[in-house]
């Protein structure tokens, strides 16, 4: 077990200074540590202090933020096929930006987009308390999500439906892709406080979660109160989600994928999974953040495009493997 | 000691009562057989003296703090549910989470308590198998294991030995015994009336939701109570080899 935590901490290291030492700069390894430490005046200091160091640790946040929501939702609904989008809060805050760009307020302040995608979340887990809320029940949580991520994309396809302006559809389509491009510290600020408070919350739920094991009348009667239990998850999935959507766009997979590849190697217990998780989000985010530079850099390839890309065999591969076992 | 005490305990489910006007007390050392033909009742009373759904009435489970009735009594719901592939070991291990205080892991002294039961209920040799793995018998055996591991005064399990082999029936009514013997109540629904008849010290009889029997199982078992709620006849005598109950026809 401390040898797994060993790897997956080793691993987000190692490839988040490598994330530190990619980009179409193409600086050297000598100039890249001077810049980053503000040895080096010019250029270099700029775009390893500015660019690329934000970058990286947005990687690094969003990745921690989806691996771990999907193990805590995967392990309070009882099902490896959950996913942090699932409660429809990543929707909602998709459809705040959707809306910032073709109101045209994302073009006038830097930070309108990701506040409209920080409102809509709000609004959006507001909604969900509302419907499934202190008295709801998994199967109420899983509805309302439902309704709200169906709502959410309907409203966001109306949106682009009725846009008269062919340059905000387009800058709406790419942004839904989900990227780290161009982003600044600025993103990491505004997204880093919500991102704590849901780390806190969802990191504190692993008792409960694995008493959950044994279903819910089990968990109950063990001293599980499963009504405080899903408002946490509520609201720190809906934070570490909301503003990882805000920061980055829609990025897929990571939540479903990587709680799934990690299971087995914690023995299956959600308390631990949830850790393991948000290492190997972070890992998985910034493997991927890496690649998108890596391949295609003059084509500008999507963040939320390569974890699909990736993610989807993946996790074909994954169910595959467990129809064998079952079978 | 009074371990469970309900009061005129009702629920009421989409207008209908399943359950109606429940006394009764449980007191240290019973083992106490819940019966009943199907849809009696058994669970719903199980599930409202432990609060886990809405009643009227008074039961002292659930007028406690989850955490505190968590040390008073534990529960094995008759749905084996393991969601995850978990060890038999670690399994166990959660039974003792009440035990544990804010962020702690389990101590020697838990984990020391699950070897004990680990051992009670011959289960060394699954201990690090997958829980999803084993047979449903098992599983009944495992989930057993880890409600016994809560260490509460009284212990509550829905149809606890249904699926389990004739031995582990048997062995598991007597742990149930034992475990009476020492001092601790047990509360099981079964549907076993030969092993109800054999191990437990007092049966309460449902029917309908109500509670038409409470006693010494060969006061509750009579011929006249056997045919109107189960619709049964049975041959019950005593042997030198205990109480023997046999179900021989139906009446209706």
């Amino acid at each position: 077990m401390t040898r797994l935590f060993a790897a997956l901490g080793f691993g987000v290291a190692a490839l988040f200074v490598l994330s530190l030492f990619i980009g179409p700069a193409g600086l050297t390894l000598g100039n890249s540590l001077h810049a980053l430490f503000g040895l080096s005046d010019g250029p270099e200091g700029l775009i390893m202090q500015e660019i690329r160091l934000p970058r990286a640790l947005l990687a690094v946040m969003v990745g921690l933020s989806l691996g771990m929501a999907g193990a805590a939702m995967q392990g309070y609904l009882r099902n490896p096929l959950a996913e942090p989008g699932l409660i429809g809060v990543s929707g909602a805050a998709a459809l705040g930006a959707v809306l910032s760009i073709q109101t045209g307020l994302s073009a006038m302040a830097p930070l309108a987009l990701p506040l409209a995608a920080l409102a809509g979340a709000l609004t959006g887990v507001l909604l969900i308390l509302a419907l499934a809320g202190p008295r709801g029940t998994s199967l109420t949580l899983i509805l309302a999500g439902i309704a709200m991520s169906s709502m959410a994309a309907a409203l966001t396809s109306l949106v682009l439906n009725l846009s008269p302006n062919p340059f905000a559809a387009n800058e709406i389509v790419f942004w839904m892709m989900g990227s780290l491009a161009d982003r600044a510290f600025v993103h990491v600020w505004l997204a880093l406080p919500f991102m704590v408070v849901g780390w806190a919350l969802l990191t504190s739920l692993g008792r409960g979660l694995d008493a959950l094991t044994l279903g819910e009348d089990a968990a109950q009667t063990m001293g599980i109160r499963l009504g405080r239990l899903r408002l946490m998850l509520i609201l720190g999935t809906a934070s570490v989600v909301g503003a990882a959507t805000a920061v980055a766009g829609a990025i897929g997979f990571v939540g479903l994928v990587v709680p799934h590849l990690l299971r087995g190697a914690v023995g299956a217990r959600p308390s631990r999974l949830i850790w393991a998780s948000a290492l190997g989000g972070a890992a998985m985010v910034l493997a991927a953040d890496i690649a998108v530079r890596l391949i295609l850099p003059e084509r500008d390839l999507k963040l939320g495009v390569l974890t699909a890309l990736v993610g989807a065999p993946l996790f074909l591969h994954l169910v595959y493997k467990t129809r064998r076992e079952m079978g | 000691m009074s371990c469970l005490s309900l009061d005129t305990l009702s629920v009421t489910l989409r207008g209908r009562q399943v359950l109606g006007d429940i006394s009764l007390e449980i007191g240290a050392g019973e083992l106490v057989g819940l019966i009943g033909p199907n849809g009696a009742g058994k669970t719903t009373l199980l599930r409202a003296a432990l609060g886990l759904i809405p009643a009227t009435g008074h039961s002292s489970l659930a007028a406690m703090a989850p955490e505190a009735r968590a040390r008073a009594a534990a529960w094995m719901p008759q749905a084996r549910e393991i969601a995850w592939p978990v060890t038999v070991e670690a399994l166990i291990t959660l039974g003792r989470t009440p035990h544990l205080g804010f962020g702690q892991s389990p101590a020697p002294d838990d984990l020391a308590r699950v070897d004990e039961v680990i051992g009670d209920l011959d289960l060394a040799a699954l201990r690090h198998r997958r829980a999803t793995n084993l047979s449903g018998g098992e599983q009944a055996r495992v989930l057993l294991a880890r409600a016994l591991v809560q260490d509460t005064p009284l212990i509550m399990a829905d149809e606890p030995i249904a699926g389990l082999d004739p031995a582990h029936q048997i062995t598991t009514m007597r742990h149930f015994a034992d475990l009476a013997d020492s001092g601790r109540s047990v509360l099981v629904s079964l549907h076993d009336l030969g092993l109800a008849v054999r191990h437990c010290t007092r049966l309460l009889l449902l029917d309908q939701g109500r509670i038409v029997a409470d006693g010494r199982p060969d006061a509750v078992l009579t011929q006249a109570r056997l045919a109107e709620t189960f619709g049964i006849t049975a041959h019950l005598a005593r042997t030198a080899q205990g109480p023997v109950f046999q179900p021989l026809d139906v009446v209706r």
